[in-house]
């Protein structure tokens, strides 16, 4: 399997931050900066709204894009709740079932706030395809505690699932062929919040 | 490619870096339930041990299980080695158990060189310690628990103090905190100083007094009984009196700095026990750090298709 989440990849894979190797076609963007905000906005009162209000909820971004996401969507839920719910990041890189595939690579930061036994957590990503990265984070978890309810929220859901996996929260629903390939930059990390939908470099 | 650790002069700023950071990610697991990863999952790591070990062989082997790969230890006492079995045979029997991994130990330096390039084996050849030559997850472990303690290495000042000419621990310190950018002073008797070390990249000299209050880390090395067939000073009380760290001279260090040693120690002759039991006496923690440290590398060299530590097979290969 070729693992196509390219904007995960990318930043996971390279210390330093060198997107321009997959950077055949620089694309165009599909999602601005309000765009993003106003997704992020109705994301978070839709977790409210399913878990009637912010109690027990913990939200875990995964490496690196879904670690600022997670934090932002905590901040817009305690707009709207009065509490902030506790935001973290789960790396799932040991748990991925395509290590042997490629390159070793280094580590993204686990930061649990707190004990995760009974309570609801929200996993928060940049994009969704294959699935595998979502197994990979439910792999993960189970070594940490016991939730009560997982939840998951993807900024963009472009499609091609390998596994029976579906997000509960999406930004935008993209879909895309396999030769695209789908760039989400967030402020915290890039400067600037968009998404962008290119077609795919020589890399694969 | 093959992919081995076999100096810590193989090792990139890079390199060195990205080992430290996996290891700092891995060390956060320790506050967990579950301390287990399955990313070496059906992998079997080899512990070859022709010396005695304990911390050495102990954390390989509970890297190695953490990490969910098979352990085999091996160790010449009680093995054929006994009988009189070669380097070559021993290796390749291992071979044919499928070593994804052969960690070893030896008391011939260039053992684990010989065993990564001689073809007879497939798997990564990870040296932990040969003879008097290098130990490099050691140089490593002590730079984690520097950079633990004191932030950075950019201009830190290193003293490593004691028997040099037999060391593999401070070849392999002298590499890797050139590398990562420390100043590194070595201060030892003229007759435990190796020839030639003129040439490597740090300071020498003979009066341990002049050095303390400008050291940021101070590592003291254990005398290396089994390996002294000379006298190489007059005397243990002579040895202790020049060049032992007592509470004395812990007091003329810096507040900040730190007295590390890479163990066993022989209380009461390198170090006191005053200032190993010190809060600023890290003998500990290198020992924990060890863990997270030998399975940052044995992540990066086995976990991929191939090695996430890219100059290591460079220079540890001829082919």
């Amino acid at each position: 399997m070729n693992m196509p989440e390219k904007s995960r990849d990318e930043t996971v894979s390279t210390a330093s931050p060198a997107p321009d190797s997959a950077a055949a076609s620089p694309g165009r963007p599909v999602l601005e900066a309000s765009d993003i905000r106003r997704a992020l906005t109705r994301i978070a009162h839709e977790i409210v709204e399913r878990n009637k209000g912010a109690r027990d909820l913990v939200l875990l971004g995964i490496p690196t894009r879904g670690v600022p996401l997670a934090r932002r969507l905590a901040e817009r839920i305690g707009e709207v709740e009065g509490a902030t719910p506790p935001a973290g990041s789960l790396d799932v890189t040991m748990y991925r079932d395509d290590l042997a595939l490629r390159p070793a690579r280094g580590l993204g930061r686990t930061d649990i706030p707190g004990d995760l036994d009974d309570k609801v957590v929200v996993l928060v990503d940049d994009v969704l395809m294959s699935g595998r990265t979502i197994r990979s984070a439910l792999d993960a978890l189970k070594d940490i505690g016991r939730p009560r309810a997982v939840q998951l929220a993807v900024l963009v859901d472009r499609g091609h699932r390998e596994l029976p996996i579906r997000a509960d929260f999406v930004g935008k629903n993209l879909p895309t062929s396999l030769s695209e390939s789908v760039a989400v930059r967030v402020e915290e990390l890039d400067g600037l919040d968009v998404v962008m939908l290119g077609t795919k470099g020589e890399r694969s | 490619m093959k992919r081995h650790l076999l100096s810590a002069a193989d090792l990139t700023r890079d390199d060195a870096l990205l080992i430290l950071d996996t290891g700092e990610e891995l060390a956060r697991l320790a506050d967990r339930p579950i301390k287990k990863l399955p990313t070496l999952r059906g992998r079997t790591v080899v512990n070859l041990f022709y010396e005695d070990s304990t911390r050495t062989r102990t954390s390989f082997e509970a890297a190695a299980k953490r990490l969910s790969a098979d352990v085999i230890n091996f160790s010449a006492k009680g093995s054929s080695v006994s009988k009189g079995e070669s380097l070559k045979d021993t290796a390749l029997t291992l071979e044919a158990m499928g070593a994804d991994a052969v960690v070893v130990r030896h008391q011939a330096s260039g053992a684990p060189h010989r065993l990564a390039n001689s073809g007879w084996i497939q798997g990564a050849v990870i040296n932990a310690g040969d003879g008097t030559h290098e130990h490099p997850t050691q140089a490593l472990l002590d730079a984690f628990t520097m950079r633990r303690r004191l932030g950075s290495f950019d201009g830190r000042r290193v003293t490593i103090v004691g028997d040099i000419l037999h060391s593999r621990v401070a070849r392999s310190n002298v590499r890797l905190l050139h590398t990562l950018g420390a100043q590194v002073t070595l201060v030892a008797p003229p007759t435990l100083l190796p020839v030639g070390v003129a040439t490597w990249p740090c300071a020498v000299s003979y009066d341990l007094d002049a050095e303390l209050p400008k050291s940021d880390v101070v590592m003291m090395l254990r005398v290396q009984h089994e390996r002294m067939n000379a006298a190489f000073f007059p005397s243990a009380r002579e040895y202790s009196r020049r060049y032992g760290l007592d509470g004395r001279r812990f007091a003329a260090m810096p507040e900040h700095a730190i007295v590390m040693h890479p163990g066993p120690m022989n209380r009461g002759m390198e170090i006191t026990a005053e200032v190993a039991d010190s809060p600023r006496s890290t003998i500990v923690e290198q020992v924990t750090n060890g863990v997270s440290v030998r399975m940052a590398v044995l992540y990066l060299l086995l976990s991929g298709s191939e090695s996430a530590i890219g100059q290591i097979a460079q220079i540890g290969e001829s082919e």
